[in-house]
This record gives structure tokens, sequence and C-alpha cells, in this order.
């Protein structure tokens, strides 16, 4: 089944201005290079942590977060199903992050609009990767390892290697969003109840 | 009278679980392909083109479909002449769902003091249990694992009964508009109405458990399921939300008898990592 009518680009990790300047909402990418990986519980973490003035375990500066908890690795293998999670719950916190230098965040669903703002402001992009992909993903990642926070366990700060991991723009620096376009393009207005009496 | 060992039920219920959690069911795969020969969206091929990949790479590297492998929610049927034999039934189910989230790599995502320190369970326990006594000698066990983006966009509306099939439709139509891209759509609308606030939301759980797209018996709430089919799937979502034609594989409706006072709707939202199995025993 690979009829897809568009080619993804290749894009490396770490992200930089120049290239984020170039991603447009709806954009498929490939991403190969390092991300970390967090969810709810890291993101406490971090903000608990720069709130006490005290430094990040690691530098965001040009990085991309994953919003995700993976299962259980089997033995033999380094990680389980590896697919995003829903990324408001990351919304409290992802501003102060960007600030923080972050320009990725990979996650699965909407951001609010303090989020999309900040993504201008900070120039950093909102990125999706296929929900209930899980299996799939976890084939694009080549190594992880616990940087900060063990004691979370599943939800401890991870930094994985992946290799042509497939994601779309969402929200880019320009206030698109390929939800809102998608939804508009192939929407088909229901008729007014008042008109159908 | 039958004797049933609750052994047996912990044994069925770990094989269940786990089963939904790497193989994704015939009747889902087969929506998913209908829905990629149908969408013409671009992108959101990709996406349905990509989950059936996920199926396959699930049950060929033994990885769980998705990593939110859910919270178990066990339906039994206990037949009134069985007599359960070899301890509490309900620890059984807890026991079974432990053994599955253990043995199969599952993800353990259960906490307890759910509004304060969110400790987790460790091992994906209490399962959610709902029991009908039924006639017979026989147990009818469906495993569900319920994941929560999907969850979490369930909605309930006590209608008035002046809002009519129109109020229905129109509720649970802003419900699936308004969760948008959050509950990993394409999804499967699950719709109770009737009953009582508690009994309305089971209905709509309940229709979740139906074979993807199978119509209602009753051709009234089969064409009622086709009518908010449509209306969903003109709301032009699409596939991760990405937008195009198939936002719902399938509505499920259940209907029950309700108040005069009263028309209650509610809505529950399954993504289309759907993992339910059953058994008899
Ligand atoms: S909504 Fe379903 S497919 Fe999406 S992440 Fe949750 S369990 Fe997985």
């Amino acid at each position: 089944m690979k009829t897809v009518s568009m080619i993804p680009r290749s894009v490396k990790l770490p992200l930089s201005d120049d290239v984020v300047e170039t991603l447009h909402a709806g954009d498929e990418l490939l991403l190969t290079g390092v991300m970390y990986v967090g969810r709810d519980a890291a993101h406490k973490r971090m903000i608990e942590t720069l709130e006490a003035g005290e430094m990040l375990p690691v530098d965001l500066k040009g990085q991309t977060i994953y919003f995700m908890g993976p299962t259980p690795a089997r033995p033999g293998k380094i990680i389980g199903s590896a697919g995003p999670t829903s990324s408001y719950r990351m919304d409290f916190y992802s501003p102060r992050l960007m600030a923080e230098g972050l320009k990725g965040m990979i996650g699965k669903g909407m951001r609010s609009r303090e989020v999309k703002e900040a993504m201008n402001r900070y120039k950093a992009v909102y990125l999706g990767a296929i929900g209930g992909a899980g299996a799939l993903i976890s084939r694009c990642i080549q190594k992880v390892e616990v940087v900060a926070y063990d004691d979370l366990g599943a939800e401890a700060l991870r930094r994985i290697v992946v290799q042509d991991f497939p994601v779309t723009v969402v929200n880019d620096i320009y206030g698109g969003d390929i939800y809102e376009q998608g939804r508009a393009q192939f929407r088909i207005a229901a008729p007014h109840p008042a008109a159908v009496q | 009278m039958r004797e049933i060992d609750s052994k047996m039920v912990t044994e069925t219920i770990s094989t269940l679980l786990q089963d939904g959690c790497y193989h994704l069911s015939d009747d889902v795969i087969a929506a998913l392909r209908q829905a990629y020969e149908r969408e013409e969206s671009p992108a959101a091929r990709n996406v349905l083109a990509k989950l059936l990949e996920n199926a396959e790479a699930a049950t060929r590297d033994e990885i769980p479909l998705c990593q939110d492998t859910g919270m178990a929610v066990v339906f039994l049927e206990l037949g009134q002449d069985v007599h359960m034999i070899g301890g509490d039934l309900y620890e059984a189910v807890h026991e079974g769902t432990r053994r599955a989230y253990a043995r199969g790599y599952l993800r353990k995502s259960v906490v307890d003091k759910p509004f304060s320190a969110r400790t987790n369970t460790r091992d994906n326990t209490p399962a959610v249990i709902h029991t009908t006594i039924v006639p017979g000698e026989k147990l009818k066990i469906t495993a569900l694992s319920k994941g929560f983006g999907s969850e979490n966009m369930s909605r309930l509306a006590m209608l008035t009964p002046a809002g009519g099939r129109q109020g229905v439709i129109d509720f649970v139509v802003k419900c699936v508009d308004e969760a948008g891209a959050n509950p990993c759509p394409p999804i499967i609308v699950g719709v109770g109405i009737g009953g009582t606030a508690e009994k309305c939301m089971l209905l709509a759980k309940q229709s979740l458990l139906r074979q993807v797209g199978e119509p209602h018996a009753d051709s009234e709430v089969a064409e009622l399921e086709s009518e908010i089919l449509k209306r969903v799937n003109d709301l032009g979502i699409g596939a991760m939300g990405y937008g195009g034609r198939i936002t719902a594989l399938a509505v499920h409706v259940e209907v029950f008898p309700t108040h005069i006072a009263a028309l209650p709707v509610a809505v529950n939202l399954q993504c289309h990592s759907v993992r339910h199995r059953e058994a008899t025993l």
C-alpha cells in the first residue's frame, strides 16, 4: 500500500532556525538524529527545576521533545511500542521550554493558542506523529538512554536516536495549522436546520 | 448447575488482553482498507496506509499496536446456573489483567489516588468490571484495553425530550467536531441513548464491542447510525486530523428506555486501535 503522492523531506536533528523557517504546515518529514522523550511527569520536573532557578539536566537549544511513553522493551529489544501521546497535556509547560531554546515538539492532537503564539515568538514547530502507530515508529528508533529523572520510570527523560521517523508539520512559525487547513479543505457544510424545513 | 474454576477466568483474560494489544482484528483491518480506498486526501491516505503497516509490524515484531495499552475493561455475562469455584471471581479478573500486562510487556498506565498522589499501581490493576447475570450455565468474558486519548473525549448530555432525534445527532456531531485530532481518528463513535446518566454511558461503551460497522438490528436505530456517520464524515477532520473524508469508520448506537422527563445521550469514542476480544467458558 504505497501510493503516497507527497514525497517526504529528510530533516536532520537538532533543528536550526534556518531549517525551521522552511517548514510549513502539512509538510511530511522524515527525521533523523537525536531527540528527547518526555511526557507529563518529566515536563513537570523540568519546569520545577527552572522555577527553582536551577539548570535543566540537558541543554534544550535546538532540540526536539517527543511526547511519548513507551511500552516496556522485550528482552533483546531497546524499546517497545513508541507512538505519540496527546500533546495538549504539555501545553502548560511548552512555552517555558521554548524560551529555553526548544525548537521542535512531536505529539498528536491540538495545541492551545498560547503554545501556538510561543511557537511563533520563539521560532519552534509542532510536528504530528501518527497516534496508534507505535509498532511502526518503534522500528525508527536506534538508541535509547535515560538522561534524567530516573525515578520516574517509564516517564523518565530519555534521549533517543531516530532514523527516518515520519512526521507531519502541524503548526509552523507562520500561524499555519494543518488541523484547521485540512478540515477547511474537506468540510462539507451541513444544511442549516432552519433551511431544511 | 455447572462449576467454573476462576483460574480459567484469569488465564482467559490474560490471553484476551494480550491478543487484543498485538493483533488488530479482521473487521478493523477491513474497515481501514475500505477507508484507504475511499479517502481522497493524500495526507489522510498516507496515515491509513501507515496504520495498516503498523498492524503488520505489531504482529511481526511482537510489539503492541499502540504504546497506550489502556485500562482494562472487562464485561462478564455470568449464567445464573454457574457456580464459581477456586476463589474470588473479581480477584481472578484482576489477576488476569496483572498477568497480561506483565507477560505481554504492556504499559502499566493505571494510577491510584486520581486527584492527588496519582501513584502508579504498577500492574495496571484494577480492571473496570461490569457484570450481568444471564440465564444459562456459561460465562462470557469480553476484555477491552481502552486507550485514553479517545476515552478523554467522552461526553454526556441530558437533553430535553423536545430535543428529539435532531438534538441527538447535533450533540454527537459536536462532540466529534470538538475532539478533532485528539482521539486518533479514524474513530468509532459509540453512542448511548436513554436510561439514566450512568446507564447511558455504559450503553455507549457497550456499542463499541460490536464488529466495526455492523448496523443495529433495529432499522430505526441503524438509520440513525448511518445519518450520524455521514454528518461526522462531513466534518472533514480525516485520519489523524490532517483533513479528509473519513473521520469515523462507524457509528454504533445502543438504546434503552428512559424517563418521561429525559433524553440522555452519551458519547464514548474509540480510536482506530480497537482492542477487544471475547471468549465463553
Ligand atoms: S487514542 Fe488510541 S491510538 Fe491514539 S494513542 Fe491513545 S490508545 Fe493509541
